[in-house]
């Protein structure tokens, strides 16, 4: 089935965008919220499980005040109100994740309400405002058995492992979204980078997206430019990498604006994300809503985070990522444009230690923002997943520096490592890069001048201009390795 | 996110508890109830309900709700870890097991 879309800009210029995200994000305590099992990730399945989080008849919960204590810090840290008293809910479904029947929630009692988180896009802010941020305990993992790729679809049965059943997970839920315009998907993104930076910071969690501790739901509606009502929106699950977040933002508004065009109305439905096509697909009809039969946690007693917990912890808080990367910015003279561009490419840290790893902050903004970003996106993986490392990124940038190589060798080398194909230095040395001397130089340049004469004839004519086609020739024939300015004289004075 | 509960009881009234709300549980809670079991168990469960809600009539409006038995709150376990089970212990009560995961059927509904 073939999916119509329209153009993003073009749709955006006839509807306006609601955005809604909903993150959830597993926190770094050592053991489960309502046991004493080990959280670490990647142990083998079912090693760390005990009657309480496989739910045996006679165990029953005790909260881990770390829990706690981490959701209160997020909450401040996202200008929330602490509840005074609150309680745990449980949510009832039948799916075999997780292995009670229900999953210990918060309905309508949050321990955190009414926030919000600030973002900057193109020089613009945007106030994303936080409705609430609960706790509740993280599902079991399946792994479906028979069918295609892994997929619910078409298998025969599926694989249980209850290790990160019981793990606190906290959600963080924005309200509607709105005034973003045609940076519905950039804003989006922003706001996932910087909730993690935030969430980094304070270190409730190692925020990891490809380990699943961090994963984002993003909802999406469009109303015609100038409407108050709603649209119809839709949730499209499991979102997660920062890029994701924006192609699905993309996908859905491209999808939505063509359906909304043709006449056809939007679904309200839960989507899912496909990470290969940056597509989504259908999942569970949302028409009629799911009854999961909420109620107060008998096994539970209510929640009262004391006042002075609550001021206590508020007084640990770090400064905010906005003040920590201002600070980073005077230091190495970069601008807020320069800053804003780093932080939006998820890159900022990277420079940062690019930096810290001897090279210059123009050379290390350039390298990251100005090449790898764009390879990390050819090669369709995250920035920070590139197989290269800031030690590597800074020695090359310091062949570079010193002359050693030209900008487009200390590219290839940089392509190379990111192929595997060993460490910069050995790299260099096995494809023999290096720049080009001067007599190989001179050699290239009159080889050029001699096969385009009527371009030397220009150029001798005191035409400028005619210098680029022989700079490039003779880039070509030396295989990137020659200093394009020194290439650039050398042309000037054979010509003539 | 939460979506939407069953509607509370009206205030201090009594529940209306119809047959078609404990079919529709017994749907929701996965229990097979035939319409004999229905016809029997229905107005037995509305009388158990009357008789629950005869409490309202002696909470003053100053008796806040309550949830438990027991007066606490804040009740709470330091970040320590134990030991677990042996995943042969874990599994044991499985079905079926495989490459140590508990092997259940097809899964017919979507991911929650
Ligand atoms: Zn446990």
């Amino acid at each position: 089935m073939t999916t119509t879309l329209g153009a993003y800009d073009d749709v955006l210029d006839r509807y306006a965008p609601v955005l809604g995200l909903e993150t959830h994000v597993e926190l770094g305590t050592a053991t489960k919220l309502f046991c004493g099992c080990s959280t670490a990730f990647g142990a083998p399945p079912n090693t760390q499980v005990c009657p309480t989080c496989l739910g045996l008849p006679g165990s029953l919960p005790v909260t881990n005040e770390a829990a706690i204590e981490f959701t209160v810090k997020i909450g401040l840290a996202l200008h929330c109100e602490i509840a005074t008293w609150c309680r745990f809910a449980r949510k009832n479904y039948f799916y075999p994740d997780m292995p009670k029947d229900y999953q210990v929630s918060q309905y309508d009692e949050p321990l955190c309400t009414d926030g919000y988180l600030d973002v900057v896009v193109g020089g613009e802010a945007f106030r994303v405002e936080i409705e609430r941020v609960h706790l509740e305990e993280d599902t079991g993992k399946s792994l479906h058995v028979g069918g295609a790729t892994g997929r619910i679809h078409g298998a025969t049965h599926s694989l249980v492992d209850y290790n990160r059943a019981g793990i606190p997970l906290v959600e963080i839920v924005t309200r509607p979204v709105q005034g973003t315009g045609h940076k519905a998907a950039e804003v989006a993104r922003a706001y996932v980078t910087e909730l993690r930076d935030v969430l980094r910071d304070l270190g409730v969690s190692d925020v990891r997206m490809e380990q699943g501790s961090l994963r984002c739901d993003v909802n999406l509606s469009l109303m015609p430019a100038g409407a108050t009502q709603l649209g119809t929106r839709t949730e499209t699950k499991n979102v997660n990498s920062l890029r994701s977040v924006e192609r699905a933002v993309r996908h859905e508004v491209e999808r939505q604006g063509a359906r909304l065009d043709a006449g056809e109305r939007v679904v309200q439905e839960t989507r899912h994300f496909h990470e290969d096509s940056g597509t989504t697909s259908p999942g569970r009809s949302k028409e009629e809503a799911q009854d999961y039969r909420y109620f107060p946690e008998p096994d539970l007693v209510p929640l009262a985070p004391a006042r002075e917990l609550v001021e206590g912890l508020r007084a640990t808080l770090p400064e905010p990522p906005s003040v920590r990367r201002a600070a980073f910015a005077e230091v190495n003279g970069f601008t807020a444009i320069d800053l804003e561009q780093m932080v939006n490419a998820g890159v900022l840290d990277l420079v940062g230690e690019t930096i810290a790893a001897g090279a210059s902050p123009t050379k290390s903004k350039g390298w990251w923002l100005g090449y790898l970003v764009g390879r990390a996106n050819e090669l369709d993986v995250e920035v920070s997943e590139l197989a290269i490392t800031v030690a590597q990124v800074a020695r090359i940038s310091e062949l570079e520096d010193s002359g050693e190589l030209t900008n487009k060798l200390a590219r290839q080398v940089a392509d190379a490592v990111i192929a595997g194909e060993g460490d910069v230095d050995a790299v260099i040395e096995s494809h023999g890069w290096k720049v080009a001397g001067e007599d190989e130089l001179i050699v290239a340049v009159d080889a050029a001048l001699a096969a385009q004469p009527d371009i030397a004839a220009k150029i001798r004519d005191g035409n400028q201009g005619a210098v680029g086609p022989i700079v490039g020739a003779v880039m070509k024939a030396t295989g990137g390795a020659a200093d394009a300015t020194r290439a650039r004289e050398l042309i000037l004075e054979r010509a003539s | 996110m939460p979506d939407t509960n069953p509607a509370p009881v009206a205030d201090g009234g009594p529940p209306a508890l119809t047959r078609d709300d404990v079919a529709r549980l017994a749907h929701l809670a996965r229990i097979d109830l035939s319409d004999a079991e229905l016809d029997h168990l229905a107005p037995q469960l509305a009388v158990i309900l009357e008789s629950v809600a005869e409490v309202s009539q002696v909470a003053a409006d100053d008796i806040p709700p309550s949830s438990h038995a027991l007066a606490m709150q804040n009740v709470f376990r330091a970040d320590e870890v134990r030991s677990c089970l042996t995943p042969q212990e874990a599994l044991a009560g499985a079905p079926q097991v495989d490459q140590q995961r508990f092997s259940v059927p097809r899964i017919l509904g979507e991911e929650q």
